[in-house]
């Protein structure tokens, strides 16, 4: 095992792996709530549509013995979620934030039901790719083990940006997003847009749910999720609603969340559950430098409510 | 609004009886169809049980029985409610305010997390417990009202929306409290569960005497009842209402917006924190994960089932309160997991927020003569 010991530099090289690793739930996340955010209504109940996710992927690839399914059934259901939310937001005086909480606590609520005879078993998990094979150092070859779904999250996240400026239902988003008078004039029905947006939107966070319990970590627990859905709801905005920039921010949040297994890998132990706060921070500390109370955010749906 | 007014005058000539009847009849609204929208949700989750092949009625018979059947399900219902009560209140004054605060969780822990830091010089000093408790209780007020004082702050004079931040502040705190809990604070002589040292049983607050239940409820009680009056009859609750109501509004009258909202933000945060000392000096006996029981979050649905109204709130933790102790119960004689209870709230939380719609929309509600 000589010469494979690289001492410090795992620490950079566990959060590179990390930031591939673990941003993909941020990624998929960002990018279902992005859409929603874009059409103009916010759905904050995304963290509960993620355990929701993990446990059914989870229970249904462990039952049908294919994990592939298990991400479709957890985009499914993340589906399923987002068509409740969006059909309820478009009913007068239902306030869209309380909607989007108790749609969280529901949602893991449930999770947490259906979810304990699954606590125990062994699912088969999704596969990986390896790039790393030319590598002698395990660490490398570790690091660059890609999951499929981080690669099929990246190009959604270009496939959207694109999709946003260049297409006609990109622009008709955008329009209801903006200003609901102006998409209603066009003849389009805003509610309809909008519940579209919120179901898709809840299967891009579904199938974020399915890779924590299919991948990594890798085994449904009540535990998974600790706030990932909810972190991604303040990504997009730190983003601008720009899903390339997302993409971005999902990795930065990766790495972040890799800083305290990192640092436990080279023996620094000390300060585990302060370093397991980083990413929480990070969101913090993002959000006070990057919104202010004085101007509206630069590519904001006018009609979110969330910066109005 | 300005049809109501005028058609309130016209029936006045048929006497004050029938008009306080009237006026009854069109507040009774806003009790109705909180106690619509539950029965609501209980039919749903007895579909949901008969879809699972579970009897509904046993259900609820059980949750009836574990909640408030005897004498011993009355003391656990009443012991869960008295940090559900300040919990609540953490959610109902800002949002008086038309802020949406889901922190309470966070500033529960880290005041109670105080409230443990706070005696341990004490007790090492062998102070008094009549010394040693208001410390504690000070501090741990002190700690949660700055926690989500904070979050105002940020929202004020950031612009960051208070919902998120809130929530993010609220694992953080957990995080801070593990990270010294299992950390520089961690009691030696505890080896299982990380926690920091026991206040000792002499500083522990007892119970009630003839009720079985800590002194954590009357407080609550009476917090309540003078934050209703500091919201209802004060100026400093009618500036916060019209903050709430319309910003700019307020604005113009030269309201002093940011000192509303944070000390607004700061008394929720206060309450949240007391809600963890006394879970601290009445329930645990030191500061441990425990904390993090959920409170904070059923807090949030009972201040929307109360309508964010301070006395409303008090029967409603009760009402909550009895159905998170009644979980034990039907878990053992259903075998159904833990969860059912939370699916069983979240569903109520749903259904609830669905029947806001239903405001003045309901003809028997309206003011005579007033056809929408």
């Amino acid at each position: 095992m000589s010469g494979t010991d690289i001492g410090f530099w795992g620490v950079p090289l566990a959060m590179f792996a990390g930031a591939i690793r673990v941003s993909t739930p941020f990624l998929f996340v960002s990018l279902g709530e992005c859409l929603t955010e874009k059409s103009g209504r916010i759905n904050l109940g995304l963290e509960g549509t993620l355990v929701f996710g993990a446990m059914s992927g989870y229970a249904v690839s462990y039952l049908t013995g294919s994990p592939w399914l298990g991400v479709l059934a957890a985009g499914i259901s993340g589906m399923f979620f987002g068509a409740i939310h969006g059909y309820i937001c478009k009913l007068p005086k239902v306030n869209d934030i309380a909607i989007g909480i108790a749609m969280m606590l529901f949602g893991t609520g449930l999770a947490f039901f259906f979810g304990k005879p699954f606590i125990q078993p062994q699912a088969p998990h999704l596969p990986s790719i390896n790039l790393g094979g030319w590598s002698d150092y395990p660490q490398i070859q570790s690091a660059l083990e890609i999951n499929p779904l981080f690669l099929v999250g990246a190009v959604l996240a270009v496939a959207m940006w694109w999709a946003f400026k260049n297409t006609r239902w990109g622009l008709i988003i955008r329009m209801t997003g903006d200003s609901a008078p102006a998409a209603l004039a066009m003849g389009y029905s805003v509610d309809l847009v909008r519940f579209l947006a919120t179901t898709v939107g809840g299967f891009f966070a579904g199938v974020g749910g399915a890779f924590l319990s299919l991948y990594y970590p890798g085994a449904w627990s009540e535990g998974l999720s600790s706030g990932q859905g909810l972190m991604a709801v303040a990504l997009v905005i730190f983003s601008r609603w720009n899903p390339l920039l997302c993409f971005g921010a999902a990795l930065l949040f990766g790495a972040a969340g890799a800083i305290g297994p990192a640092l436990q890998s080279v023996g620094i132990t000390q300060g585990y559950y302060f370093f397991n706060a980083a990413p929480y921070l990070l969101t913090l500390f993002i959000m006070i430098a990057s919104v202010s109370p004085k101007r509206s955010l630069k590519g904001a749906p006018g009609e979110l409510s969330i910066t109005k | 609004m300005v049809d109501i007014a005028q058609q309130d005058a016209a029936p006045a000539i048929s006497g004050g009886f029938a008009e306080a009847l009237d006026r009854v009849r069109r507040s009774s609204e806003y009790v109705v169809i909180p106690l619509f929208a539950l029965l609501v949700a209980g039919l749903l989750f007895s579909i949901f049980l008969l879809a699972l092949g579970q009897s509904p009625g046993t259900f609820f018979a059980l949750l009836w029985r574990g909640g408030f059947g005897t004498g011993f399900s009355w003391q656990n219902t009443l012991v869960r409610a008295a940090p559900l009560i300040l919990t609540a209140l953490c959610v109902a004054i800002p949002a008086r305010l038309g802020l949406v605060i889901i922190g309470g969780e966070g500033a529960l822990v880290l005041g109670g997390f105080a409230a443990a830091v706070a005696s341990i010089p004490l007790v090492h000093a062998g102070a008094p417990s009549f010394v040693v408790l208001p410390v504690m209780c000070l501090c741990a007020i002190a700690v949660g009202g700055l926690w989500i004082g904070l979050v105002g702050v940020l929202r004020h004079y950031r612009g960051i929306n208070e919902t998120i931040a809130s929530l993010l502040m609220s694992y953080i705190a957990i995080a801070i409290m593990n990270f010294f809990v299992e950390g520089a604070l961690r009691d030696p002589a505890n080896p299982n569960k990380p926690s920091t040292q026991a206040i000792g049983e002499a500083n522990m607050i007892g119970d009630v005497p003839g009720l079985g239940v800590h002194w954590g409820l009357p407080v609550g009680i009476v917090v309540a009842i003078l934050l209703w009056v500091l919201m209802n009859r004060t100026t400093f609750g009618f500036a916060a209402r019209v903050t709430g109501g319309n910003v700019r509004a307020a604005r113009a009258q030269g309201l002093p917006v940011g000192r509303l909202i944070v000390i607004s933000c700061a008394i929720a945060g206060a309450c949240a924190g007391l809600a963890g000392f006394f879970e601290v000096a009445a329930i645990q006996g030191k500061a441990n994960a425990s904390l993090a029981a959920g409170y904070g979050f059923t807090g949030i649905l009972v201040a929307f089932l109360a309508r964010q109204n301070p006395l409303a709130i008090v029967p409603v933790a009760i009402f909550l309160g009895g159905i998170a102790a009644a979980g034990g119960l039907i878990q053992r004689r259903m075998g159904m997991p833990d969860a059912t209870v939370q699916v069983l709230q979240g569903l109520m939380f749903v259904v609830l927020l669905v029947s806001e719609t239903l405001y003045g929309r309901l003809p028997i509600f309206r003011a005579k003569g007033d056809k929408r």
